[in-house]
């Protein structure tokens, strides 16, 4: 089953790390990816930026558009995973171990009720 | 999280919000920053031990709180203390108490306040910078003198003057209405804007020291736009910052000189500044709202959109660099302008363009450099000589020296054939 991995932690909190400091994080979870791919369950991956270049569109009538994350929250969604994993247990390893390459924060493990892969866009 | 590095840029990260706060309680910035150093202090010796907090700035507050009322507990026996000190006698329920006050409205004015602070109108532009640095940022007195190339002792002085004057100087403690909030606002930017341009007019030698101010300058406008996150002026602002900041990069070559935009390596640009810096700007152009940063980030965006050089919408730039002169009349806002100016209707209305502004401009390396190359593609050498030999003896950096040394140079080569054609 596919689950997305979502990644919450505190913008604030990452945006003060250093270059080498978030460089060290991302060749980390490199390496967890790297092992999920040649297992070929790993789908896409995305590194979102700040919630300070979001905006909402709140679905009234007529929609209205917000500036800025949808909740305003203590941590916030900074990106996510797609895992193909057997079972909640497993989805929950493959967080563990994104989570040692990566402090702090919290995962939220979401099965995936439907995913279509879309076109390349990269 | 062990590793002292980690907890550092928690402190970081968390020092805004809790020195805010602090200084909202004890209404004095030495007590409130000694209280977080003291938490800092604490945090170093507890976090590797029982793991960080849920909520650094949280537990920074209390700790730093309790421990300064201690301090003061035990100095001035006699005299009344704050406020609702009894409250904190629970570590957990203190810091969950806290944690909710925080997410109530002081964040947001406790943040603003501190910075407000640091832009006190009596302040020179440069000791409001420190002050900033210091106290929001919590650079240490060794990184800031670092960055504007001056002794430690120097700028130890500086911050403790400026920090005087801010004492003797009436902070305004009450929650401000919205007219005083937005002014506020306009202070702060300003003094963002101020920080990052130390570190964007740093000469190549020192362009990586003095990136620190860039990018600190970065974190702050980022900051303020979380707490204030539909001002299309503080999303101007920000975008302004990360689109000149992309390509910081590909504007010195391995010997530090300046490189041009029209021969930077457009590959070094960073392309996850300008996706944010154009994300912004296209979030800020929505409101229908213009502002001076807004039209300049149009401007950077209109460099970092164009692939190569030859791309760049110079007849756009020139229009919203007629708008910036409406908003924001300056000299230097038309030298700029002319620089487009001639890229659309060439050199020579160009040159007419900045003829006027010669008595403002008789100290402005900038000027002469742009003068210089006018006269330069209007094959008047001489006259073109004449304000590059200006422009060096005002330059501000080596690098700037060098690099009209450069056009001179070429003047020198060029002068042969150019003649001949004149002479035809």
């Amino acid at each position: 089953m596919l689950y997305a991995i979502l990644c919450y932690h505190d913008e604030d909190l990452v945006g003060s790390w250093s270059k080498e400091q978030d460089a060290a994080v991302m060749s980390k979870l490199a390496v967890v990816q790297e092992k999920l791919a040649k297992q070929g369950r790993l789908g896409p991956v995305a590194r979102l930026l700040p919630t300070t270049a979001a905006a909402t569109l709140r679905k009234e009538d007529p929609p209205l558009v917000i500036d800025g994350p949808y909740a305003e929250t203590k941590e916030q969604l900074l990106g996510f995973y797609l895992v193909d994993c057997k079972d909640l247990d497993d989805a929950l390893d493959v967080a563990r171990d994104l989570g040692a390459a990566n402090p702090g924060g919290a995962y939220e493990i979401r099965p995936v009720g439907m995913f279509a892969p879309g076109s390349n866009t990269t | 999280m062990t590793d002292t590095a980690w907890i550092d840029a928690a402190l970081t990260s968390a020092r805004p919000q809790a020195v805010g706060a602090l200084l909202r309680y004890f209404r004095n910035l030495d007590t409130a920053e000694e209280a977080f150093q003291n938490a800092s202090l604490r945090a170093l010796r507890s976090w590797p031990q029982n793991g960080p907090p849920r909520d650094p700035a949280a537990w920074l507050i209390m700790v730093g709180r309790n421990v300064a009322i201690d301090d003061i507990r035990r100095t001035r026996k006699q005299e009344p203390l704050p406020d609702d000190h009894q409250a904190i006698s629970d570590l957990g329920d203190a810091e969950d108490a806290i944690a909710e006050r925080l997410d109530g409205s002081h964040y947001r004015d406790d943040i603003l306040r501190l910075l407000f602070i640091c832009c006190h109108p009596e302040l020179p532009a440069t000791q409001q910078i420190a002050l900033a640095l210091r106290i929001v940022s919590g650079l240490t007195v060794k990184q800031i003198a670092r960055a504007f190339l001056v002794s430690e002792a120097a700028m130890e002085q500086r911050i403790t003057r400026a920090k005087a004057r801010v004492a003797e100087a009436s902070v305004p403690f009450e929650t401000p209405g919205a007219v005083e909030r937005s002014e506020r606002l306009v202070a702060v930017a300003a003094m963002i804007y101020l920080i990052f341009n130390e570190g964007y007019s740093a000469s190549g030698d020192t362009a990586e020291i003095r990136s620190t101010l860039s990018e600190e300058a970065i974190r702050l406008a980022r900051l303020l736009l979380r707490l204030f996150q539909s001002e299309p002026e503080i999303m101007g602002l920000t975008a302004l910052l990360l689109l000149q900041h992309a390509r910081a990069a590909a504007r010195f070559d391995s010997e530090g000189a300046v490189i041009l935009l029209d021969d930077q390596d457009r590959s070094r640009w960073n392309q996850k500044m300008i996706a944010e810096g154009l994300a912004l700007i296209d979030k800020a152009m929505r409101h229908r709202d213009s502002g001076p940063y807004q039209v300049q980030a149009a401007i950077a965006a209109l460099h970092a959109r164009a692939e190569k050089p030859e791309d760049t919408d110079w007849r756009q730039i020139d229009l919203l660099y007629g708008a910036l002169e409406i908003m924001q009349p300056s000299p230097v806002v038309t030298l700029n302008r002319a620089v487009a100016v001639c890229k659309v209707r060439g050199p020579q209305a160009a040159l007419e363009m900045i003829e006027p502004l010669a008595p403002r401009l008789s100290n402005y390396f900038h000027f002469f450099g742009v003068r210089g190359a006018f006269l330069m593609q209007l094959g008047r050498n001489d006259e073109a000589r004449v304000a590059f030999d200006r422009a060096i003896a005002l330059a501000n950096t080596s690098a700037e020296a060098a690099h009209i040394r450069m056009h001179l140079d070429r003047l020198m080569r060029d002068s042969q054939p150019r003649d001949t054609k004149a002479g035809k």
